[in-house]
């Protein structure tokens, strides 16, 4: 089991730090009956044999890390200086691949988490109060969006969106507006991958606390109504205060899922508007060219985000398990 | 039975139950409407001139007669051979599950019996796993691959999947085993049983509803995995999620979406029996961790 989660982290890590080869030129001077000329062709041959002496390629430091399609030092530095507002420089910013992503993966991480535990919660409470019958029926129907694929959810939904499907026919009707297309701004393609996010894990946050709401003490919930607790207080003094803990680990789970979005953004083919490190790294190793080592620095770039978003709990699972002890 | 005083205020009981509809509307309602138009021509579905069109299939209707049509799934199981994808699928889903739960078992067993506190690591490794996205490991595999010529064959997509997934089952059945009673063990072998008589007859079959439930997640992460299967599968050997995303680039052209229409019915359609036969399993597996803090 080390063997795979250690080696590929290792290789990510090798693999981010070379870059392929350059071809390798030689100058010929071609003699001929006008003069000689000389004239910079590619040696096939001497091309191939470094590339299979030395599959990694050349060695080239943290390069990858500084370069436009990455962190792109050079140019935040530059963009640093030459900007005259504020506005000005993110505008900058977001003209860079690496910082695009992160800007639509921070803001689909922390809108969509939120909105899907508040959701999750309005569900968890109203399929509670339901007849015990329609109870099985309600958690069927509420598990299919979480268990779907979710690259086929984001399809079914982009089918319904499209400008002829019945959502984008509908919303085109809605606001009279027949050349409304829901694809074509961006500022639409983040909504609807925003309301795509918090429709497929809602699900995830409701099942998690109604289940806490089984385990609601009755005792308590009945003394705070003999103290003349409207329903209202009851939810905000005595409900609330008992999931809290589930609401932390939801909170978690879905912090850590949303960050790598990814599938969502492939199914709704949206990379023209939004792209992720996912998608920059799914890309970088789809293509013809197979950027190995680009793809690997995003990689290891995406698993130190990761790592600082984990950190909190890191810590504070290790304080919980030294008390344990 | 509830207390009166429990009971709801019917303003509040109608808004809830509104609530409720809505909710179940939007979370059933566009896997419905996929069905229900798979059977119809493009020009219903995606119907420009009257969306009604895609309820009474009026194309439909003029192009084939009947209000119903299997071309989208004629095209895509015959045609564009989705039935070997399906056939990849349950390989790779039958293989990484038994072998998830093999090792998974056995080594959740020792881990839970042993004196060392080898839960925190494992917690741990769990929860990097889930949080990394599992695309970039990829990347790290794809290069080894290449060079031992192991690329675009299912045994190595069962056997990355079986990684990323490990960590995870470990600690799922690890707890379920830590609920098991050591004493159960003691006793087994008081009577005579060795330490593997003892797993096999006396604690496997109390494990069954946690190795059930972590099954279940197994074969979800191996139905529903994209990023691996999509990169380590060459084209031949592709399982429906990346199938379907493939249908998306030829057929578009085509103007054939129908048959990525008909190709993700028949995948959801799985998990559909699934969910609505492990039900209380998957809803127990969701809480578990949760409810234990």
């Amino acid at each position: 089991m080390l063997l795979f989660i250690a080696l590929p982290i290792i290789s990510v890590v090798t693999q981010s730090l070379f870059t392929p080869h350059e071809q390798v030129l030689e100058v010929v001077e071609n003699c001929g009956p006008f003069g000689c000329k000389e004239t910079t062709t590619v040696n096939q041959e001497a091309t191939q044999k470094l590339r299979d002496a030395k599959p990694l390629g050349k060695f080239a430091g943290l390069d990858i890390y500084f370069d436009r399609g990455h962190l792109a030092v050079n140019e935040v530095s530059e963009a640093w200086k030459t900007r005259t507002d504020m506005s000005d420089f993110f505008n900058a910013l977001r003209n860079l691949p690496f910082y695009r992503a992160m800007g639509f993966t921070l803001t689909h991480t922390f809108t969509v988490t939120p909105l899907l535990i508040i959701l999750g919660f309005i569900i968890a409470v109203a399929v509670n109060s339901l007849h015990r019958h329609l109870k099985g029926l309600a958690i069927f129907f509420s598990l299919l969006p979480m268990i779907v694929t979710p690259l086929i959810g984001s399809l079914i939904l982009f089918w319904m969106v499209d400008s002829r499907g019945i959502v984008g026919n509908a919303l085109q009707w809605l606001f009279s507006d027949p050349t409304l297309s829901l694809k074509a701004s961006t500022g639409y393609t983040w909504i609807m991958l925003i309301v795509y996010g918090v429709w497929h894990s809602a699900p995830f946050a409701f099942v998690v606390f109604y289940a806490g709401l089984q385990t609601l003490p009755q005792d308590t919930l009945e003394s705070s109504m003999i103290d003349g607790a409207s329903r209202w207080q009851q939810i905000r003094y005595v409900v609330i205060p008992h999931i809290m803990p589930l609401v932390t680990f939801v909170a978690l789970i879905q912090l850590m899922d949303n960050f790598r979005v990814f599938e969502s953004i492939v199914g709704f083919s949206a990379q023209a508007h939004a792209t992720s490190l996912s998608w920059i790294i799914f890309n970088d190793l789809g293509g013809e060219t197979r950027a190995l080592s680009s793809a690997a620095a995003t990689s290891v770039l995406t698993i130190l985000g990761v790592a600082i978003l984990l950190s909190p709990v890191l810590v504070r699972t290790w304080q919980d398990f030294k008390v344990k002890q | 039975m509830k207390a009166k005083a429990f009971k709801q205020p019917p303003a509040l009981r109608t808004l809830s139950s509104l609530f409720i509809i809505l909710w179940l509307f939007l979370a059933a309602f566009p896997f419905l409407w996929t069905l229900w138009g798979s059977f119809k021509v493009e020009l219903d579905l995606f119907s420009k001139a009257d969306w009604t069109n895609a309820i009474t299939g009026a194309r439909t209707i003029a192009e084939h007669g009947s209000a119903f049509t299997g071309n989208g799934y004629e095209g895509a199981w015959v045609q564009e051979e989705f039935w070997k994808a399906v056939i990849n699928t349950a390989l790779v889903c039958f293989f990484v599950v038994t072998i998830s739960l093999t090792i998974g078992t056995l080594g959740g067993y020792a881990l839970s019996r042993s004196q060392f506190r080898y839960t925190f690591w494992l917690l741990i490794t769990a929860l990097i796993f889930r949080a990394m996205p599992p695309i970039t490991l990829v990347s790290g595999y794809l290069l080894p691959f290449f060079e031992w010529n192991l690329w675009g064959i299912l045994p190595t997509t069962i056997v990355v999947l079986v990684a990323i997934n490990q960590p995870f089952t470990l600690w799922m059945l690890h707890s379920f085993f830590q609920k098991i009673p050591k004493e159960l063990d003691e006793s087994a072998k008081v009577d005579g049983c060795s330490q593997f008589q003892a797993f096999r007859h006396v604690i496997i079959p109390v494990m069954w509803p946690g190795v059930i439930t972590t099954g279940l997640f197994s074969f979800l992460l191996a139905y529903n995995d994209f990023a691996v299967t999509s990169m380590l599968l060459s084209k031949e050997n592709q399982t429906m999620v990346p199938k379907i995303y493939s249908f998306l680039g030829t057929t578009q052209t085509e103007g054939n979406v129908m048959f990525a229409v008909a190709a993700v019915v028949s995948a959801t359609a799985p998990l559909f029996v699934l969910v609505m036969f492990f039900q209380r399993q998957i809803v127990s597996g969701l809480t578990q961790g949760a409810v234990k803090g």
